[in-house]
């Protein structure tokens, strides 16, 4: 199993060539700045049991994510994958145990409190704004991070004192915005517009960022589902399925992407159902079956632990 | 099919328009508008055919300019809230009579409210509150009943949201009616102030019978209404709004705060609202319950819906259409409901998106269309 964590395994003959990525973008537009030391607890799932009715989705499930990991959360269908990523991003509360994100508890709270508070995802079943153009899609999540509301917007009230680079070159606009400032709007657009630019470059599908989404291939509109993710400017990135429908040139390809999104500074979880995607990108792995968690510990271990390979390798339906 | 065909070349002029360089589209732009101002004194004769007094018993035409742009700064009100935020508002009537009622009852001096003012702080008879102050009032007590309506009823989706606000244009109206102490009830409130101006000819500047001054002033209010909508549309809000309309979970997962920005918009609709019923009140001069019946929400709803909803100038389309149409041909009055009846079902069926929709919004219904239809070819 651990040859498949190599990834320069040549290209293949069935490579996608329309969907190379190309990484051009500026990092330090995109970097994420953040205050915390790697290998902090970021977020920390603590012994949650969490039943619908008699069933037991998740049954004392207990695991943290460190700041600065690619950690993967595998099992068979039906493991409670993605029950537990769903609770992680506040969209169910567990029946029992604490999830705490950043030492705080996350249970109850509004899911866009719990992306401001940091955690963004990706969803299994793809689910952009179809009507939007890609860099509309991203530019919702860089609005995010923006404080321009409705008066603002309408009035352009709050000014700010521009730098010299963002001054107009010359003439009239340049003594006004000297004298008056910029307004907030003004500007929070302009840096949305660059960085969401930059993201569509980072994921590799800058080429059509005017297009709409609807529009979009397939594998650009799970990587623009990524980019949108990444302007919210998450500490944690939970990708669900990202590599579903890929061809394996594609998933190649998706690995590169996950490591250089850890680069940036995110940490990162990954739900897949594809072992050697898994096995080749993750740092860390927890396994879960039937609602509870049979192992964990690096891809290695993992590979290793007899528990797994019983409960989710030896299935031919998941080898594929 | 050819007539579908043809109305979707007309949205083809509209990219012609995007791509048209800047100092054209000002240039076609200020035309226009010259045009707007210019209208009341249209008398050169092919033109002069679309006034509406040209019979003895047509309506004055300088006051049915007025009423097609209170309509019209109306249905851009509610096309905030119907086609930006996709929230089905039926009681806007409710915002635009609290408009009518603020001036009325804090600028008339035959307003109970201000009598009692007078009263209790030993004012003469003719005070009242200005005209310029009743403005802020009119807005603030609008955009006020906009959050108190929305704050408890916007996390209702679709038919109940409807249903709710349905309710509160009647309440609006029937609590004007019974409330003798406060709103003259029935009566109504006459001397409702007009705008301060020079005097001409030994009339006020604002008066009932130079209509096209009214007409210029509420023109005025719509330009800036609409320069500050599409501020609106292209912007953060704008595009939370589209994000809600379109996936509100996936929204919320990135971060909109759907429930603030879904406030937002009702406020802002309510509060355009009020300000078109406090220039309405302004022109009557007279403002009294059975001028905000709930079929005025019913229309007001038809001129989003059969303009264009999304789309500020569909809306503006829509608010001409249904207000100038009825004027002018008054002989067919008998005909009004059921030729209403007979445009709005041929709209639904021929151009469900509305005459000039937005795009995306004809995109949106297009999706809707498609899985109604496998969903229907799954049963």
């Amino acid at each position: 199993m651990s040859e498949q964590t190599s990834m320069h395994g040549g290209t293949r003959p069935d490579a996608g060539a329309t969907e190379v990525l190309e990484d051009t973008s500026n990092h330090e537009e995109i970097a994420l700045e953040t205050s915390g030391e790697v290998g902090e607890v970021l977020l920390e799932v603590d012994h949650v049991t969490l039943r619908f009715g008699g069933v037991v989705a998740l049954n004392d499930v207990n695991f943290v994510i460190r700041r600065g990991e690619i950690l993967g959360l595998i099992g068979p269908n039906g493991a409670g994958k993605t029950t537990a990523f769903n609770a992680m991003t506040g969209v169910y509360t567990p029946t029992e145990g604490k999830i705490r994100f950043k030492g705080k508890e996350i249970a109850g709270i509004k899911p866009h409190r719990i992306n401001h508070l940091g955690i963004a995802r990706t969803f299994q079943n793809i689910r952009l704004f179809p009507e939007m153009s890609a860099m509309e899609n991203v530019m919702v999540g860089c609005d995010a991070r923006h404080k321009t509301s409705v008066p603002g917007v309408l009035f352009r009230i709050y000014r700010v004192r521009p730098s010299e680079q963002e001054l107009p070159p010359s003439g009239i606009r340049r003594s006004f915005a000297k004298a008056f400032g910029i307004s907030r709007h003004t500007l929070e657009e302009r840096a949305g517009r660059r960085r969401a630019m930059e993201l569509l470059r980072f994921v590799g599908i800058a080429d059509r960022a005017h297009e709409l989404a609807r529009n979009l291939p397939y594998g650009y509109q799970r990587r623009l589902e990524i980019a949108r993710a990444l302007a919210t400017e998450p500490e944690l990135v939970c990708l669900d399925e990202p590599a579903a429908g890929f061809n394996p040139a594609e998933k190649e390809d998706l690995m590169g992407l996950i490591r250089r999104i850890r680069d940036l500074g995110h940490t990162v979880l990954v739900i897949e159902h594809d072992m050697r995607l898994v096995l080749g990108v993750t740092d860390r792995i927890v396994v879960l079956e039937f609602g509870q968690k049979i192992a964990e510990g690096t891809p290695e271990e993992v590979a290793r632990n007899p528990k797994v390979i019983a409960a989710y390798l030896g299935e031919p339906d998941d080898a594929a | 099919m050819s007539r579908i065909s043809a109305a979707y070349r007309g949205l083809k002029l509209g990219e012609r328009w995007d791509h048209a360089p800047k100092p054209v589209r000002w240039f076609v732009m200020l035309l226009v508008v010259a045009f707007a101002f210019y209208l009341p004194f249209l008398n050169i004769l092919p033109f002069a055919y679309v006034r509406t007094d040209l019979s003895t018993s047509g309506s004055d035409w300088s006051s049915v300019l007025f009423l097609i742009v209170i309509y019209m700064i109306v249905a851009v009100g509610l096309n905030v809230v119907i086609g930006l935020a996709g929230l089905l508002d039926l009681g806007y009537v409710g915002f635009y009579a609290l408009g009518a009622y603020s001036i009325a009852l804090f600028g008339s001096t035959n307003s109970p409210v201000v009598k009692s003012l007078q009263n209790r702080f030993g004012l003469s008879e003719e005070w009242a509150v200005p005209f310029a102050v009743c403005i802020p009032i009119a807005i603030t007590m609008s955009l006020i009943a906009g959050v108190f309506l929305g704050a408890p009823t916007l996390r209702l989706r679709g038919d109940y949201l409807a249903i709710v606000t349905l309710g509160f244009g009647e309440i609006i109206r029937i609590t004007a009616r019974n409330l003798d102490q406060v709103t003259n009830g029935a009566a109504g409130i006459t001397q409702v102030p007009v705008p301060p101006g020079p005097e001409v000819d030994g009339r006020a500047f604002f008066n009932t019978i130079d209509a096209h001054r009214w007409y210029w002033l509420a023109l005025t209010v719509l330009l800036i209404i609409i320069f500050l909508a599409r501020r609106l549309e292209n912007s953060r809000v704008g595009r939370a709004w589209l994000a809600i309309r379109e996936d509100e979970d996936a929204a919320a997962v990135m971060g909109v705060a759907g429930f603030k920005f879904k406030l937002w918009a009702f406020a802002i609709g309510a509060a355009l609202g009020g300000l078109a019923g406090l220039l309405f009140g302004a022109k009557q001069q007279y403002v009294e319950p059975n001028a905000f019946m709930v079929q005025l929400s019913f229309l007001f709803v038809a001129m989003v819906v059969i303009g264009g909803s999304g789309n500020i100038y569909g809306a503006l389309l829509g608010a001409f259409l249904l207000t100038y149409l009825p004027e002018r041909f008054r002989g067919f009055v008998d005909w009004r409901p059921f030729a209403f009846g007979v445009a709005l079902v041929l709209v639904m069926i021929l151009r469900p998106q509305g005459l000039v929709p937005s795009r995306r919004r004809a995109r949106e219904f297009d999706d809707r269309r498609q899985e109604a239809e496998e969903a229907a070819a799954d049963v």
